[in-house]
Parts: structure tokens; C-alpha cells; sequence
């Protein structure tokens, strides 16, 4: 919040000088967050103040000038002098009749067009609430099952710990045994390096041996950062490691981010 | 502060309603107006022509689009930069696009009551160059990022953060 209001974007809002999308965005948050109004309107203020500071002199006195212009009567009746030459009257009729016409007709247009950009608005907008839905009706469906594999009697947890190479890295392994899979919950490790990707490891200790149980190749692309892969073997550790794309044959020790043992 | 409740009398076409609104923005419409044109009668007739847009297009401002003072000042900058494009403006003035805001506020000796004059004249003092010319492209004539950025010479990824400086030291100074 306090860097969204530290970027400026606000001044330039208040200006006028965003794009449409940058203004629906601003005003999304402006509706969201008090203190972004707040803020709002002070800048306001301060311009309010600077731009009424360069003006020559108070131009309360030509309001009188645009009310004229405007033919407004705040409440006065015009009094409109009644011509009492008989004159062509049938010819003014027909002029009048055609002018109110032409009006009428000029104002409908107006209407429809205005009514049709409405549509198009709406349109729009739909749209994009239909794209929106989907995506978080997808991710409550990953959610979902997710919750559902984590709450299960029959998962063993297993805590990965930090190695020295990353030592902020963590990493959870929820191992579903009698499905003979494991999911690993990576969203405490840093991006991989172009190049480079995750891989997991099942260890037997005496002696050692590991075995690859697979890569994430895709840890960019998901978002909640847990993957699912199958594990056949009767794992007594689990370890991850960065290794070059595609995957080793074998371990790189060195490069062993999170480590965890079996306990029970 | 958005006014609220008058624009909804004015987009209903309330007198009253547009008679306060003019009270409330006239001045500073005024400002800047006067800013771009530098001629107090041309600058009158824009502000008329200004309002008398404000009547007849109220129904075409919604919030959703931005500030009521960002679109009377839309209104005002467009009205008075159509008018320097004219052939009889440009004939008759010259040589006056390279002056800033600050100029015409170093030259007044009095202000409106409206305002905190101490604290304009403090701002005017301490305000760097680069403000004065940032902050009357950006608010004063409507330019873009991009534009101001071009004129300035000053890259675009810088605008926004400096325009906010210059922007803060006006607040501190009016307290607002």
C-alpha cells in the first residue's frame, strides 16, 4: 500500500494523465482503501490550491456571462412578447413543427448511440468477469484437492530442511503411501536459474542410494508450488536438488538445497 | 473533496447546483486557463465556453472515469489548447509556449483569499527547477508521461516518482 502510494501513480491519476486501464485500476483501489482517498485528496488539495494561486483574479463576476449563454432563469419567467400582427402564421407553424421534428429526431439519435456504446461497455466487461471466474474456479479445484490429500489419515509429512548452499530454503513432503504417491510442496524454494531445475530424490541410507522420483519442470508456471509424483520405493529420506534441465543420472550433493529424513 | 451530491443536482440539471459548482472550480479553471493562453479577455471567454460545457455534458462525467476536478480540468487544458492552435491566437501571440506557472506567481503581489498565500510563496522559493517545468507540463498543460519525458529529456521511468517529490514539498508547505 505504502509503496503503491510512494510510486506517484496517484498525482498522475489526479492529473489526468493515466491510461483508461490505469484508471479503472487506480479507482478500483481508491474504492478499496480509505487511505488511498485520503490521499487522493489531498493531492487534490494542494493542486486545488496552486492552480487557483496563478489565476489573474476571481472570476465570480462572469458567471452572469455564462448563464446568459446558457439561457438559464434560476426561477425568473421570461417574459416573451406576444406579436399581435397576424402574419403567415401557418407558414411559422410548418417551420416549427419542422424544426421540433429535426430535434427530436437529432436527440434520438444521440440516445441510440449512447445506448449502443453502453452495450458494448457491459459487453466488455462480462467478458472479462467470465475469464476471471474460470481461472479462480480452476484454482479452487486444485485447492480443493490439495486440502483433501493434506487432511487424509494416511499422509506422512515430512519436513525438508535448509542446506547450506540455500540456507532460507525449506520444502514439505506429504507421502501417501498406500497410493504409492508423494506431493512435494516446493513454494519455499527460489526460483531455479534459467537453465536449471529441481529434482527429488528418494534415498535409502545403509548404504546410500538414491533414486530419482522426478523433476519440476513446470515450478515457473505453478502457482501454488506443490507437485505430485509417484513413489514406488520405500524411501528412508527425501532431498532436492538444482540440477542442469532435463535432470541427472545422479545427485549433485553440492547443489542439495532441502534435506529430511523419514521418521516413522 | 468530491462534491458529491452537487454533481448529482447538476447532472439533473439544478441551477443552484451548477451556480455552487461554479463557485467551487471557477477560480482555479481560471488559473489554468489563464496559464496556457496568457491573455485575461481570451482567458474569460474559454472559462465561459468551459462552464457552459460543464452544463450540457454533465451526464458524460461518472466517477468511475476519474475526479470531478480532473475533468473540469480536462475540459479547461483541451478549451485552451484548441485555442492556441487557432490562426488568429497564433498570429497575434508569439514566442510565449516557453513560460512556466511559476512565473506568473512570482510576478502577483496579492491572492485569493481562498488560498494559503504564505505558503504559495514559501513553495514558489524552494522549488527546484526541474519541479516548476515537471509539474506545469504534467498538470498545468496535460502532457503524457511520455511527452513530458521527451521535453524534459529526463527518462520516462523517472517522471512519475519525481513529479511525486515536487508534489509532496507542496503539501508540506501548505500542510494539506
Amino acid at each position: 500500500m505504502e509503496q503503491y502510494i510512494a510510486s506517484g501513480i496517484l498525482e498522475l491519476y489526479v492529473y489526468g494523465a493515466l491510461s483508461e486501464k490505469e484508471n479503472a485500476e487506480v479507482y478500483k483501489m481508491l474504492q478499496q482503501y480509505p487511505e488511498i482517498e485520503k490521499e487522493v485528496e489531498e493531492i487534490e488539495k494542494g493542486l486545488m490550491q496552486l492552480s487557483t494561486a496563478v489565476s489573474p483574479y476571481n472570476p465570480e463576476a462572469l458567471y452572469n456571462q455564462v448563464k446568459d449563454k446558457l439561457n438559464l432563469t434560476n426561477g425568473d419567467v421570461k417574459v416573451i412578447p406576444i406579436d399581435k400582427k397576424r402574419s403567415n402564421w401557418l407558414g411559422y407553424i410548418g417551420w416549427a413543427a419542422s424544426i421540433a421534428l429535426l430535434i427530436t429526431i437529432g436527440a434520438q439519435f444521440n440516445t441510440i448511440q449512447k445506448l449502443q456504446k453502453q452495450v458494448v461497455d457491459v459487453e466488455t466487461e462480462n467478458m472479462l468477469l467470465d475469464g476471471k471466474i474460470n481461472v479462480a474456479e480452476e484454482d479452487l479445484t486444485k485447492t480443493k484437492t490439495l486440502l483433501n490429500v493434506i487432511r487424509s489419515k494416511d499422509i506422512i509429512r515430512i519436513p525438508l530442511q535448509a542446506q547450506k548452499i540455500s540456507p532460507n530454503s525449506y520444502a514439505s513432503i506429504y507421502w501417501d503411501k498406500n497410493n504409492q504417491t508423494t506431493y512435494i510442496d516446493v513454494a519455499g524454494l527460489p526460483t531455479p536459474p534459467p537453465g536449471k531445475v529441481y529434482q527429488v530424490w528418494s534415498l535409502k541410507l545403509n548404504p546410500l542410494t538414491p533414486t530419482s522420483l522426478g523433476i519440476l519442470d513446470t515450478f515457473n508456471e505453478n502457482d501454488i508450488k506443490v507437485f505430485a509424483l509417484s513413489n514406488i520405493n520405500e524411501s528412508e529420506a527425501f532431498g532436492i536438488t538444482l540440477e542442469p534441465e532435463g535432470g541427472s543420472e545422479s545427485p549433485t550433493l553440492e547443489q542439495l538445497y532441502t534435506l529430511g529424513m523419514v521418521t516413522s | 473533496m468530491q462534491p458529491t451530491e452537487l454533481i448529482i443536482q447538476l447532472q439533473q440539471r439544478n441551477e443552484n447546483a451548477f451556480q455552487r459548482i461554479y463557485e467551487m472550480y471557477a477560480e482555479n479553471t481560471f488559473g489554468v486557463i489563464y496559464n496556457i493562453i496568457r491573455d485575461e479577455t481570451l482567458a474569460e471567454e474559454i472559462l465561459q465556453d468551459v462552464f457552459v460545457k460543464i452544463w450540457n455534458n454533465a451526464n458524460s462525467y461518472s466517477e468511475k472515469k476519474g475526479r470531478f476536478f480532473t475533468w473540469i480540468l480536462n475540459i479547461a487544458r483541451n478549451a485552451a489548447i484548441d485555442k492556441t492552435r487557432s490562426k488568429s491566437f497564433k498570429n497575434s501571440k508569439q514566442n510565449q509556449n516557453a513560460d512556466y506557472f511559476v512565473d506568473i506567481l512570482e510576478e502577483k503581489s496579492s491572492f485569493s483569499h481562498k488560498i494559503d498565500a504564505i505558503g504559495i510563496q514559501k513553495y514558489i522559493d524552494i522549488l527546484e527547477p526541474l519541479c516548476k517545468k515537471v509539474i506545469d507540463l504534467l498538470f498545468f498543460k496535460g502532457y503524457t508521461q511520455k511527452e513530458a519525458s521527451e521535453a524534459l529529456k529526463i527518462p520516462l521511468g523517472t517522471i512519475k516518482t519525481r513529479n511525486r517529490i515536487c508534489i509532496n514539498k507542496l503539501r508540506e508547505t501548505l500542510a494539506v
